[in-house]
Protein backbone atom coordinates (compact mmCIF):
# COMPACT_ATOMS: atom_id res chain seq x y z
CA UNK A 1 0.00 0.00 0.00
CA UNK A 2 3.00 2.71 0.66
CA UNK A 3 4.00 2.03 -2.68
CA UNK A 4 1.17 3.38 -3.83
CA UNK A 5 2.24 6.72 -2.32
CA UNK A 6 6.09 6.22 -3.09
CA UNK A 7 5.19 5.97 -7.04
CA UNK A 8 2.58 8.22 -7.23
CA UNK A 9 4.85 10.72 -5.17
CA UNK A 10 7.69 10.34 -8.07
CA UNK A 11 5.32 10.35 -11.15
CA UNK A 12 3.20 13.51 -9.78
CA UNK A 13 6.83 15.30 -9.45
CA UNK A 14 7.71 14.16 -12.84
CA UNK A 15 4.74 16.11 -14.32
CA UNK A 16 6.57 18.69 -13.39
CA UNK A 17 10.51 17.84 -14.38
CA UNK A 18 8.82 17.79 -17.75
CA UNK A 19 6.80 19.98 -19.65
CA UNK A 20 4.06 17.67 -19.53
CA UNK A 21 2.55 19.72 -16.25
CA UNK A 22 2.68 23.00 -17.88
CA UNK A 23 1.82 22.78 -21.36
CA UNK A 24 -1.53 20.99 -20.22
CA UNK A 25 -2.25 23.50 -18.07
CA UNK A 26 -2.00 25.93 -20.43
CA UNK A 27 -3.66 23.98 -23.05
CA UNK A 28 -7.26 24.07 -20.11
CA UNK A 29 -6.31 27.20 -18.04
CA UNK A 30 -6.36 29.83 -20.92
CA UNK A 31 -9.22 28.70 -22.65
CA UNK A 32 -11.14 28.44 -19.27
CA UNK A 33 -9.79 31.85 -18.66
CA UNK A 34 -10.64 33.62 -21.94
CA UNK A 35 -14.39 31.94 -22.09
CA UNK A 36 -14.66 32.95 -18.33
CA UNK A 37 -14.08 36.60 -18.90
CA UNK A 38 -16.03 36.61 -22.18
CA UNK A 39 -19.21 35.16 -20.29
CA UNK A 40 -18.80 37.79 -17.60
CA UNK A 41 -18.12 40.27 -19.92
CA UNK A 42 -21.27 39.54 -21.70
CA UNK A 43 -23.37 39.41 -18.78
CA UNK A 44 -22.17 42.42 -17.53
CA UNK A 45 -23.15 44.52 -20.69
CA UNK A 46 -26.24 42.73 -21.51
CA UNK A 47 -27.72 41.76 -17.89
CA UNK A 48 -28.13 38.05 -16.58
CA UNK A 49 -26.12 36.16 -14.46
CA UNK A 50 -23.78 33.74 -15.69
CA UNK A 51 -24.42 30.18 -13.99
CA UNK A 52 -21.41 28.94 -11.74
CA UNK A 53 -20.86 26.18 -13.44
CA UNK A 54 -20.56 27.48 -16.99
CA UNK A 55 -16.63 26.68 -17.37
CA UNK A 56 -17.05 23.48 -16.41
CA UNK A 57 -18.30 22.39 -19.62
CA UNK A 58 -16.05 23.82 -21.50
CA UNK A 59 -13.46 22.01 -18.94
CA UNK A 60 -15.36 18.28 -19.53
CA UNK A 61 -14.48 18.95 -23.30
CA UNK A 62 -11.00 19.72 -23.04
CA UNK A 63 -10.67 16.70 -20.72
CA UNK A 64 -11.31 14.40 -23.42
CA UNK A 65 -8.26 16.09 -25.31
CA UNK A 66 -5.39 16.43 -22.11
CA UNK A 67 -6.54 13.19 -19.93
CA UNK A 68 -4.79 11.19 -22.35
CA UNK A 69 -1.96 13.37 -22.45
CA UNK A 70 -1.66 12.77 -18.90
CA UNK A 71 -2.32 9.46 -18.97
CA UNK A 72 -0.28 8.51 -22.42
CA UNK A 73 3.39 7.91 -21.13
CA UNK A 74 2.72 6.73 -17.14
CA UNK A 75 3.39 2.94 -18.48
CA UNK A 76 4.54 3.49 -22.23
CA UNK A 77 7.36 4.97 -20.98
CA UNK A 78 8.60 2.40 -18.84
CA UNK A 79 8.34 -0.27 -20.69
CA UNK A 80 10.07 1.93 -24.13
CA UNK A 81 12.46 2.22 -21.74
CA UNK A 82 12.76 -1.12 -19.82
CA UNK A 83 12.37 0.74 -16.53
CA UNK A 84 9.35 -1.07 -15.54
CA UNK A 85 12.18 -4.02 -14.65
CA UNK A 86 13.58 -2.96 -11.92
CA UNK A 87 10.00 -1.51 -10.65
CA UNK A 88 8.64 -5.26 -10.91
CA UNK A 89 12.08 -6.94 -9.39
CA UNK A 90 11.37 -4.58 -6.43
CA UNK A 91 8.78 -5.70 -4.29
CA UNK A 92 6.27 -3.54 -5.93
CA UNK A 93 3.00 -5.39 -6.83
CA UNK A 94 1.26 -4.51 -10.53
CA UNK A 95 -2.17 -3.12 -8.72
CA UNK A 96 0.32 -0.98 -6.70
CA UNK A 97 2.12 0.46 -9.41
CA UNK A 98 -0.73 1.17 -11.66
CA UNK A 99 -2.55 2.73 -8.62
CA UNK A 100 0.29 4.66 -7.99
CA UNK A 101 0.64 6.26 -11.59
CA UNK A 102 -3.11 7.14 -11.66
CA UNK A 103 -3.14 8.47 -8.36
CA UNK A 104 -0.32 10.88 -9.69
CA UNK A 105 -2.56 11.36 -12.95
CA UNK A 106 -5.23 11.98 -10.25
CA UNK A 107 -3.18 14.63 -8.44
CA UNK A 108 -2.63 16.79 -11.40
CA UNK A 109 -5.97 17.09 -12.58
CA UNK A 110 -7.30 17.42 -9.23
CA UNK A 111 -4.72 20.60 -8.83
CA UNK A 112 -6.39 22.10 -12.79
CA UNK A 113 -9.69 21.53 -11.08
CA UNK A 114 -8.37 23.34 -7.68
CA UNK A 115 -7.54 26.64 -9.97
CA UNK A 116 -10.47 26.18 -11.96
CA UNK A 117 -12.46 26.55 -8.68
CA UNK A 118 -11.31 30.55 -8.36
CA UNK A 119 -13.99 31.00 -11.53
CA UNK A 120 -16.84 30.66 -9.06
CA UNK A 121 -15.32 32.88 -6.07
CA UNK A 122 -14.91 35.53 -8.18
CA UNK A 123 -18.36 35.39 -10.18
CA UNK A 124 -19.28 35.33 -6.02
CA UNK A 125 -18.13 38.95 -6.19
CA UNK A 126 -20.03 40.13 -9.02
CA UNK A 127 -23.17 38.69 -8.29
CA UNK A 128 -26.18 38.93 -5.98
CA UNK A 129 -27.13 37.30 -4.60
CA UNK A 130 -24.24 35.00 -4.18
CA UNK A 131 -23.99 32.18 -6.09
CA UNK A 132 -25.19 28.90 -5.06
CA UNK A 133 -22.21 27.65 -3.15
CA UNK A 134 -23.08 24.05 -2.53
CA UNK A 135 -24.51 23.39 -6.14
CA UNK A 136 -20.69 24.58 -7.48
CA UNK A 137 -19.22 22.10 -4.93
CA UNK A 138 -21.32 19.46 -6.26
CA UNK A 139 -20.27 19.94 -9.84
CA UNK A 140 -16.81 20.56 -9.18
CA UNK A 141 -16.63 17.06 -7.58
CA UNK A 142 -18.87 15.54 -9.99
CA UNK A 143 -15.68 16.79 -12.41
CA UNK A 144 -13.23 15.34 -10.41
CA UNK A 145 -15.00 12.04 -10.12
CA UNK A 146 -15.09 11.87 -13.78
CA UNK A 147 -11.98 12.67 -14.57
CA UNK A 148 -10.63 9.98 -12.28
CA UNK A 149 -12.83 7.51 -14.31
CA UNK A 150 -11.31 8.87 -17.79
CA UNK A 151 -8.13 8.28 -15.85
CA UNK A 152 -8.23 5.12 -15.25
CA UNK A 153 -8.83 4.35 -18.97
CA UNK A 154 -5.92 6.30 -19.85
CA UNK A 155 -3.72 3.93 -17.57
CA UNK A 156 -5.03 0.77 -18.75
CA UNK A 157 -4.46 2.04 -22.82
CA UNK A 158 -0.88 3.39 -21.31
CA UNK A 159 0.26 -0.49 -20.26
CA UNK A 160 -1.01 -1.70 -23.84
CA UNK A 161 1.63 0.41 -26.06
CA UNK A 162 5.16 0.78 -25.45
CA UNK A 163 4.82 3.79 -27.56
CA UNK A 164 3.01 7.13 -25.76
CA UNK A 165 1.08 8.00 -28.97
CA UNK A 166 -0.57 5.09 -29.80
CA UNK A 167 -1.67 4.81 -26.06
CA UNK A 168 -3.09 8.63 -26.65
CA UNK A 169 -4.77 8.25 -29.48
CA UNK A 170 -6.29 4.60 -28.08
CA UNK A 171 -7.04 6.72 -24.99
CA UNK A 172 -8.96 9.55 -26.76
CA UNK A 173 -10.53 7.32 -29.25
CA UNK A 174 -12.35 5.37 -26.85
CA UNK A 175 -12.71 8.32 -24.70
CA UNK A 176 -14.82 10.14 -27.76
CA UNK A 177 -16.51 6.58 -28.91
CA UNK A 178 -18.35 6.79 -25.35
CA UNK A 179 -19.24 10.67 -25.42
CA UNK A 180 -20.48 10.51 -29.19
CA UNK A 181 -22.26 7.22 -28.87
CA UNK A 182 -25.12 9.46 -27.33
CA UNK A 183 -26.53 10.48 -31.00
CA UNK A 184 -26.74 7.11 -32.86
CA UNK A 185 -28.45 5.73 -29.90
CA UNK A 186 -30.85 8.44 -29.13
CA UNK A 187 -33.81 6.89 -30.71
CA UNK A 188 -32.55 3.23 -29.99
CA UNK A 189 -34.47 0.67 -28.31
CA UNK A 190 -34.13 -2.92 -26.64
CA UNK A 191 -31.86 -4.35 -24.13
CA UNK A 192 -28.46 -3.30 -25.76
CA UNK A 193 -29.34 0.00 -26.35
CA UNK A 194 -30.52 0.32 -22.90
CA UNK A 195 -27.03 -0.99 -21.75
CA UNK A 196 -25.11 1.04 -23.85
CA UNK A 197 -26.58 4.12 -23.01
CA UNK A 198 -25.53 3.23 -19.36
CA UNK A 199 -22.07 3.94 -20.72
CA UNK A 200 -22.50 6.99 -22.15
CA UNK A 201 -20.50 9.03 -19.64
CA UNK A 202 -21.18 12.36 -20.15
CA UNK A 203 -24.75 11.89 -19.59
CA UNK A 204 -23.42 10.27 -15.79
CA UNK A 205 -22.28 14.26 -15.33
CA UNK A 206 -24.74 16.44 -17.66
CA UNK A 207 -28.13 14.55 -15.93
CA UNK A 208 -27.25 15.68 -12.38
CA UNK A 209 -24.12 16.14 -10.93
CA UNK A 210 -24.28 20.17 -13.17
CA UNK A 211 -27.00 20.90 -11.42
CA UNK A 212 -25.82 20.35 -8.36
CA UNK A 213 -27.56 16.77 -7.25
CA UNK A 214 -25.55 14.04 -6.56
CA UNK A 215 -26.97 10.87 -7.82
CA UNK A 216 -25.60 7.69 -6.51
CA UNK A 217 -26.54 5.61 -9.58
CA UNK A 218 -23.92 7.80 -11.51
CA UNK A 219 -21.74 7.91 -8.74
CA UNK A 220 -21.74 3.79 -9.17
CA UNK A 221 -20.87 4.15 -12.69
CA UNK A 222 -18.00 6.23 -12.56
CA UNK A 223 -16.42 4.11 -9.73
CA UNK A 224 -16.95 1.08 -11.50
CA UNK A 225 -14.87 2.67 -14.30
CA UNK A 226 -12.42 3.36 -12.46
CA UNK A 227 -12.19 -0.45 -10.39
CA UNK A 228 -12.45 -2.30 -13.90
CA UNK A 229 -9.80 -0.32 -16.14
CA UNK A 230 -7.57 -0.50 -13.19
CA UNK A 231 -8.37 -3.85 -12.89
CA UNK A 232 -7.65 -4.54 -16.40
CA UNK A 233 -4.08 -2.28 -16.47
CA UNK A 234 -3.22 -4.10 -13.56
CA UNK A 235 -3.87 -7.50 -15.46
CA UNK A 236 -2.35 -6.37 -18.04
CA UNK A 237 1.45 -5.50 -16.70
CA UNK A 238 0.79 -8.62 -14.82
CA UNK A 239 0.10 -10.36 -18.29
CA UNK A 240 4.07 -9.58 -19.57
CA UNK A 241 5.40 -12.22 -17.55
CA UNK A 242 2.97 -15.00 -19.71
CA UNK A 243 3.60 -13.50 -23.14
CA UNK B 1 21.29 -19.45 -2.63
CA UNK B 2 20.33 -20.23 -6.09
CA UNK B 3 18.76 -23.75 -7.06
CA UNK B 4 17.34 -24.04 -10.49
CA UNK B 5 16.07 -27.39 -11.41
CA UNK B 6 15.32 -28.25 -15.00
CA UNK B 7 14.54 -24.74 -15.94
CA UNK B 8 12.76 -24.20 -19.36
CA UNK B 9 11.58 -21.15 -20.96
CA UNK B 10 9.65 -20.37 -23.69
CA UNK B 11 8.23 -17.44 -25.30
CA UNK B 12 5.18 -18.23 -27.13
CA UNK B 13 6.58 -21.24 -29.72
CA UNK B 14 10.13 -20.29 -29.05
CA UNK B 15 12.13 -21.54 -26.51
CA UNK B 16 14.70 -19.37 -25.25
CA UNK B 17 16.45 -21.67 -22.26
CA UNK B 18 15.92 -25.57 -22.02
CA UNK B 19 16.16 -27.70 -19.13
CA UNK B 20 19.05 -25.57 -17.04
CA UNK B 21 19.94 -26.77 -13.63
CA UNK B 22 22.57 -25.23 -11.98
CA UNK B 23 23.09 -23.78 -8.23
CA UNK B 24 24.99 -20.81 -6.33
CA UNK B 25 26.51 -21.27 -3.09
CA UNK B 26 26.59 -18.53 -1.21
CA UNK B 27 29.62 -16.00 -1.09
CA UNK B 28 29.86 -17.32 -4.55
CA UNK B 29 30.59 -15.50 -7.69
CA UNK B 30 29.21 -17.27 -9.97
CA UNK B 31 29.45 -16.27 -14.28
CA UNK B 32 26.97 -17.06 -16.91
CA UNK B 33 28.96 -16.94 -20.67
CA UNK B 34 27.67 -17.27 -24.18
CA UNK B 35 26.80 -15.51 -27.09
CA UNK B 36 24.14 -13.03 -27.25
CA UNK B 37 20.77 -14.53 -27.80
CA UNK B 38 22.49 -17.85 -25.75
CA UNK B 39 19.50 -17.36 -23.10
CA UNK B 40 21.36 -15.56 -20.38
CA UNK B 41 19.15 -12.72 -19.67
CA UNK B 42 15.99 -14.71 -19.91
CA UNK B 43 17.49 -17.03 -17.66
CA UNK B 44 18.41 -14.01 -14.76
CA UNK B 45 14.81 -12.72 -15.33
CA UNK B 46 13.28 -15.55 -14.12
CA UNK B 47 16.06 -15.89 -10.97
CA UNK B 48 14.89 -12.26 -10.19
CA UNK B 49 10.78 -13.27 -10.52
CA UNK B 50 10.40 -10.98 -13.29
CA UNK B 51 9.36 -13.68 -15.44
CA UNK B 52 7.51 -17.01 -14.12
CA UNK B 53 9.18 -19.94 -15.36
CA UNK B 54 7.68 -22.02 -18.11
CA UNK B 55 8.85 -25.87 -16.56
CA UNK B 56 11.17 -26.28 -13.68
CA UNK B 57 11.55 -25.00 -10.41
CA UNK B 58 13.85 -21.97 -8.91
CA UNK B 59 14.49 -21.45 -5.45
CA UNK B 60 16.48 -18.07 -5.02
CA UNK B 61 17.21 -17.24 -1.18
CA UNK B 62 15.75 -19.92 -0.01
CA UNK B 63 12.14 -18.81 -1.59
CA UNK B 64 10.27 -20.22 -4.48
CA UNK B 65 10.20 -17.70 -7.38
CA UNK B 66 6.69 -18.60 -8.91
CA UNK B 67 4.94 -18.98 -5.52
CA UNK B 68 6.79 -16.14 -3.24
CA UNK B 69 7.97 -14.05 -5.98
CA UNK B 70 7.49 -10.85 -3.43
CA UNK B 71 10.12 -12.53 -0.93
CA UNK B 72 12.20 -13.44 -3.54
CA UNK B 73 12.37 -9.60 -5.16
CA UNK B 74 13.07 -8.53 -1.58
CA UNK B 75 16.55 -10.46 -1.20
CA UNK B 76 17.85 -9.88 -4.80
CA UNK B 77 19.41 -6.84 -5.98
CA UNK B 78 19.10 -6.98 -9.65
CA UNK B 79 21.06 -4.94 -12.73
CA UNK B 80 18.98 -5.62 -15.96
CA UNK B 81 21.37 -5.57 -18.94
CA UNK B 82 21.56 -2.00 -20.31
CA UNK B 83 20.61 0.02 -16.85
CA UNK B 84 17.15 1.57 -17.32
CA UNK B 85 17.02 4.49 -15.41
CA UNK B 86 14.71 7.30 -15.30
CA UNK B 87 16.68 10.50 -17.08
CA UNK B 88 15.00 12.75 -15.79
CA UNK B 89 15.85 12.36 -12.47
CA UNK B 90 19.15 13.16 -10.45
CA UNK B 91 21.11 10.43 -9.01
CA UNK B 92 19.99 10.76 -5.44
CA UNK B 93 16.75 11.53 -6.58
CA UNK B 94 16.25 7.74 -7.71
CA UNK B 95 18.74 5.99 -5.65
CA UNK B 96 16.08 7.56 -2.80
CA UNK B 97 13.16 6.64 -4.78
CA UNK B 98 14.14 2.70 -5.05
CA UNK B 99 14.73 3.19 -1.23
CA UNK B 100 11.64 4.37 -0.95
CA UNK B 101 10.13 1.38 -3.05
CA UNK B 102 12.12 -1.26 -1.10
CA UNK B 103 11.19 0.03 2.14
CA UNK B 104 14.34 0.49 3.66
CA UNK B 105 15.23 2.38 7.09
CA UNK B 106 16.94 5.34 7.63
CA UNK B 107 16.61 5.81 3.70
CA UNK B 108 18.96 8.82 3.63
CA UNK B 109 22.21 7.40 5.40
CA UNK B 110 21.75 4.32 3.05
CA UNK B 111 21.42 6.10 0.17
CA UNK B 112 24.56 8.16 0.94
CA UNK B 113 26.52 4.64 2.31
CA UNK B 114 25.94 3.32 -1.44
CA UNK B 115 26.84 5.95 -2.97
CA UNK B 116 29.64 6.21 -1.54
CA UNK B 117 30.19 2.75 -2.35
CA UNK B 118 30.05 2.74 -5.86
CA UNK B 119 31.62 6.12 -5.95
CA UNK B 120 29.15 8.37 -7.60
CA UNK B 121 28.49 10.57 -4.17
CA UNK B 122 30.31 13.97 -5.95
CA UNK B 123 27.66 13.52 -8.81
CA UNK B 124 24.70 13.02 -6.30
CA UNK B 125 22.62 16.22 -7.93
CA UNK B 126 23.49 15.35 -11.33
CA UNK B 127 20.37 14.23 -13.63
CA UNK B 128 20.76 10.92 -14.76
CA UNK B 129 20.56 11.91 -18.19
CA UNK B 130 24.03 13.57 -18.10
CA UNK B 131 25.96 11.11 -16.86
CA UNK B 132 28.32 8.45 -19.31
CA UNK B 133 27.47 5.27 -19.44
CA UNK B 134 30.11 4.28 -16.87
CA UNK B 135 28.68 6.45 -14.24
CA UNK B 136 24.97 5.08 -15.21
CA UNK B 137 26.41 1.76 -14.73
CA UNK B 138 27.23 2.65 -11.19
CA UNK B 139 23.85 4.22 -10.82
CA UNK B 140 22.17 1.00 -11.49
CA UNK B 141 24.62 -0.88 -9.23
CA UNK B 142 24.04 1.08 -6.26
CA UNK B 143 20.35 0.76 -6.84
CA UNK B 144 21.17 -3.19 -6.82
CA UNK B 145 23.31 -2.94 -4.03
CA UNK B 146 20.55 -0.57 -1.71
CA UNK B 147 19.22 -3.37 0.44
CA UNK B 148 21.54 -5.32 1.09
CA UNK B 149 20.64 -8.17 -0.59
CA UNK B 150 21.65 -11.95 -0.10
CA UNK B 151 21.76 -12.38 -4.37
CA UNK B 152 22.70 -10.15 -6.96
CA UNK B 153 22.37 -10.73 -10.42
CA UNK B 154 24.01 -8.76 -12.99
CA UNK B 155 23.55 -9.02 -16.63
CA UNK B 156 26.37 -8.13 -18.24
CA UNK B 157 27.84 -5.62 -16.06
CA UNK B 158 30.88 -4.41 -17.45
CA UNK B 159 29.23 -4.07 -20.99
CA UNK B 160 30.28 -0.39 -22.48
CA UNK B 161 32.72 0.83 -19.65
CA UNK B 162 36.11 1.71 -20.41
CA UNK B 163 39.37 -0.48 -18.90
CA UNK B 164 39.82 1.59 -16.08
CA UNK B 165 36.12 1.59 -15.03
CA UNK B 166 35.88 -2.37 -15.91
CA UNK B 167 38.59 -2.74 -13.16
CA UNK B 168 37.03 -0.70 -10.53
CA UNK B 169 33.60 -2.42 -10.95
CA UNK B 170 35.95 -5.63 -10.73
CA UNK B 171 37.14 -4.60 -7.91
CA UNK B 172 33.84 -3.86 -6.32
CA UNK B 173 32.56 -7.15 -7.43
CA UNK B 174 35.33 -8.86 -5.55
CA UNK B 175 34.81 -6.88 -2.55
CA UNK B 176 30.70 -7.45 -2.38
CA UNK B 177 31.56 -10.77 -3.37
CA UNK B 178 33.04 -11.88 -0.10
CA UNK B 179 29.62 -11.90 1.74
CA UNK B 180 27.09 -12.01 -1.26
CA UNK B 181 26.16 -14.78 -3.75
CA UNK B 182 26.40 -13.04 -7.14
CA UNK B 183 25.70 -14.19 -10.49
CA UNK B 184 26.82 -12.54 -13.52
CA UNK B 185 26.61 -12.54 -17.17
CA UNK B 186 28.80 -11.59 -19.92
CA UNK B 187 30.23 -12.78 -23.36
CA UNK B 188 33.50 -11.46 -22.52
CA UNK B 189 35.81 -14.43 -21.53
CA UNK B 190 38.52 -12.62 -19.56
CA UNK B 191 35.74 -10.96 -16.59
CA UNK B 192 34.90 -14.06 -16.38
CA UNK B 193 38.25 -16.04 -15.87
CA UNK B 194 39.18 -13.12 -13.60
CA UNK B 195 36.03 -12.95 -10.80
CA UNK B 196 34.35 -15.89 -11.33
CA UNK B 197 34.54 -18.92 -8.85
CA UNK B 198 32.68 -21.11 -11.28
CA UNK B 199 31.79 -20.54 -14.85
CA UNK B 200 28.46 -21.90 -16.62
CA UNK B 201 29.13 -21.79 -20.32
CA UNK B 202 25.27 -20.96 -22.19
CA UNK B 203 24.46 -22.18 -25.61
CA UNK B 204 20.99 -22.06 -27.57
CA UNK B 205 19.48 -22.11 -24.37
CA UNK B 206 21.53 -25.01 -23.04
CA UNK B 207 24.59 -25.38 -20.96
CA UNK B 208 27.05 -26.62 -23.02
CA UNK B 209 29.91 -26.62 -19.47
CA UNK B 210 30.34 -25.95 -16.14
CA UNK B 211 32.68 -25.52 -13.39
CA UNK B 212 35.73 -23.46 -12.23
CA UNK B 213 37.59 -21.56 -15.27
CA UNK B 214 40.76 -23.21 -14.62
CA UNK B 215 39.29 -26.74 -14.33
CA UNK B 216 37.25 -26.00 -17.93
CA UNK B 217 40.53 -25.63 -19.46
CA UNK B 218 41.49 -28.93 -18.67
CA UNK B 219 38.34 -31.00 -18.46
CA UNK B 220 36.12 -30.11 -21.49
CA UNK B 221 38.86 -28.59 -23.93
CA UNK B 222 41.06 -32.30 -23.65
CA UNK B 223 43.91 -30.70 -21.39
CA UNK B 224 44.75 -28.82 -24.06
CA UNK B 225 48.54 -29.52 -26.11
CA UNK B 226 51.37 -30.62 -24.44
CA UNK B 227 54.59 -29.51 -25.85
CA UNK B 228 57.36 -32.20 -25.44
CA UNK B 229 61.25 -31.27 -26.27
CA UNK B 230 63.51 -34.16 -26.11
CA UNK B 231 67.42 -34.44 -26.62
CA UNK B 232 68.53 -35.80 -29.88
CA UNK B 233 65.93 -36.62 -32.97
CA UNK B 234 63.65 -38.90 -30.62
CA UNK B 235 63.42 -41.18 -33.71
CA UNK B 236 60.87 -43.83 -32.72
CA UNK B 237 59.83 -41.70 -30.22
CA UNK B 238 56.54 -40.61 -32.31
CA UNK B 239 55.09 -44.24 -32.30
CA UNK B 240 55.69 -44.96 -28.80
CA UNK B 241 53.65 -41.61 -28.15
CA UNK B 242 50.75 -42.43 -30.01
CA UNK B 243 50.18 -45.52 -28.43
CA UNK B 244 49.61 -44.14 -25.32
CA UNK B 245 46.20 -44.04 -23.61
CA UNK B 246 44.77 -40.54 -23.38
CA UNK B 247 46.40 -39.17 -26.68
CA UNK B 248 44.76 -38.00 -29.62
CA UNK B 249 47.40 -36.73 -31.68
CA UNK B 250 50.67 -36.17 -31.69
CA UNK B 251 52.59 -33.97 -34.56
CA UNK B 252 56.02 -34.06 -35.02
CA UNK B 253 57.13 -30.28 -35.41
CA UNK B 254 61.19 -30.43 -35.74
CA UNK B 255 63.53 -33.01 -34.54
CA UNK B 256 62.84 -33.64 -31.00
CA UNK B 257 59.89 -31.45 -30.65
CA UNK B 258 56.56 -32.67 -30.78
CA UNK B 259 53.01 -31.52 -30.21
CA UNK B 260 50.02 -33.67 -28.24
CA UNK B 261 46.41 -33.41 -28.51
CA UNK B 262 44.96 -35.18 -25.40
CA UNK B 263 41.82 -36.30 -24.31
CA UNK B 264 39.24 -34.86 -22.29
CA UNK B 265 39.26 -35.32 -18.74
CA UNK B 266 42.47 -36.94 -18.30
CA UNK B 267 45.98 -35.37 -17.39
CA UNK B 268 48.36 -37.63 -19.36
CA UNK B 269 51.63 -35.65 -18.02
CA UNK B 270 52.79 -38.29 -16.08
CA UNK B 271 52.42 -41.18 -18.57
CA UNK B 272 54.17 -39.50 -21.06
CA UNK B 273 56.87 -38.71 -18.66
CA UNK B 274 57.31 -41.80 -17.82
CA UNK B 275 57.28 -43.54 -21.52
CA UNK B 276 59.90 -41.26 -22.34
CA UNK B 277 61.99 -41.88 -20.20
CA UNK B 278 61.70 -45.90 -19.99
CA UNK B 279 62.01 -45.66 -23.69
CA UNK B 280 65.84 -44.22 -23.10
CA UNK B 281 65.12 -40.62 -24.22
CA UNK B 282 66.24 -37.58 -22.30
CA UNK B 283 63.23 -35.41 -21.51
CA UNK B 284 64.26 -31.79 -21.41
CA UNK B 285 60.39 -29.99 -21.61
CA UNK B 286 56.99 -31.06 -20.78
CA UNK B 287 54.19 -28.63 -21.19
CA UNK B 288 50.92 -28.22 -21.03
CA UNK B 289 49.53 -25.33 -23.03
CA UNK B 290 46.19 -23.84 -21.58
CA UNK B 291 43.50 -23.27 -23.51
CA UNK B 292 41.89 -20.15 -23.01
CA UNK B 293 38.39 -19.82 -22.03
CA UNK B 294 38.17 -18.17 -25.22
CA UNK B 295 39.09 -21.07 -27.19
CA UNK B 296 37.42 -23.27 -25.19
CA UNK B 297 34.00 -21.30 -25.68
CA UNK B 298 34.72 -21.47 -29.34
CA UNK B 299 35.21 -25.09 -29.07
CA UNK B 300 31.81 -25.17 -27.43
CA UNK B 301 29.70 -23.40 -29.14
CA UNK B 302 31.23 -24.49 -32.68
CA UNK B 303 30.63 -28.09 -31.96
CA UNK B 304 26.73 -27.02 -32.42
CA UNK B 305 27.73 -25.15 -35.55
CA UNK B 306 25.64 -26.73 -38.37
CA UNK B 307 22.08 -26.58 -36.99
CA UNK B 308 23.20 -23.05 -34.43
CA UNK B 309 23.69 -21.19 -37.73
CA UNK B 310 19.98 -22.26 -38.26
CA UNK B 311 19.01 -21.40 -34.83
CA UNK B 312 20.54 -18.22 -35.08
CA UNK B 313 19.19 -16.86 -38.01
CA UNK B 314 15.60 -18.13 -36.85
CA UNK B 315 15.93 -16.55 -33.47
CA UNK B 316 16.30 -13.00 -34.92
CA UNK B 317 12.90 -13.41 -36.32
CA UNK B 318 11.73 -15.14 -33.01
CA UNK B 319 11.25 -18.77 -34.73
CA UNK B 320 11.84 -21.74 -32.87
CA UNK B 321 15.60 -22.73 -32.00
Amino acid sequence: MKNVWTVAKREFNMYFASPIAYVSAFLVLLPLGIYFYGNLAVSSQFGGTPQPTQTVGLFVVLMLFFIPVLTMRLLAEEQRTGTIELLLTAPVREWELVAGKWLAAFGFVALLIFFTGTYPLILNNYTTPSIDVGAALVAYAGLLIMGAAMLSVGVFFSTLFANQIAAYFATMAVLLALWLMQTPLQNATGPVANFLSYLIFPDHYYNNFINGVVDLGDLVYFLSVIVLFLFLAARSVESRRWR
Amino acid sequence: MIQVEHLTKRYGERTAVRDLTFHANKGEIVGFLGPNGAGKTTTMRVLTGYMPPSEGKVVVAGYDTLTESLEVRRRVGYLPENVPLYPEMTVVQYLDFMAELRQIPDRENRVDEVMETVNIAERAESFISNLSKGLRQRVGLGQALLHKPEVLILDEPMDGLDPQQQLEVKQLLREIGKDHTIMLSTHILAHAQELCERVIILNAGQIVAEDAPERLSLQIAGGGRIHLIVDGDGTGLHETLQALPGITHVNSIVDGRFELETAPGKDVRPEIARAVVTGGWNLLELQREKLSLEEIFIQLTAELAPDEAAANGGKAEGGAA
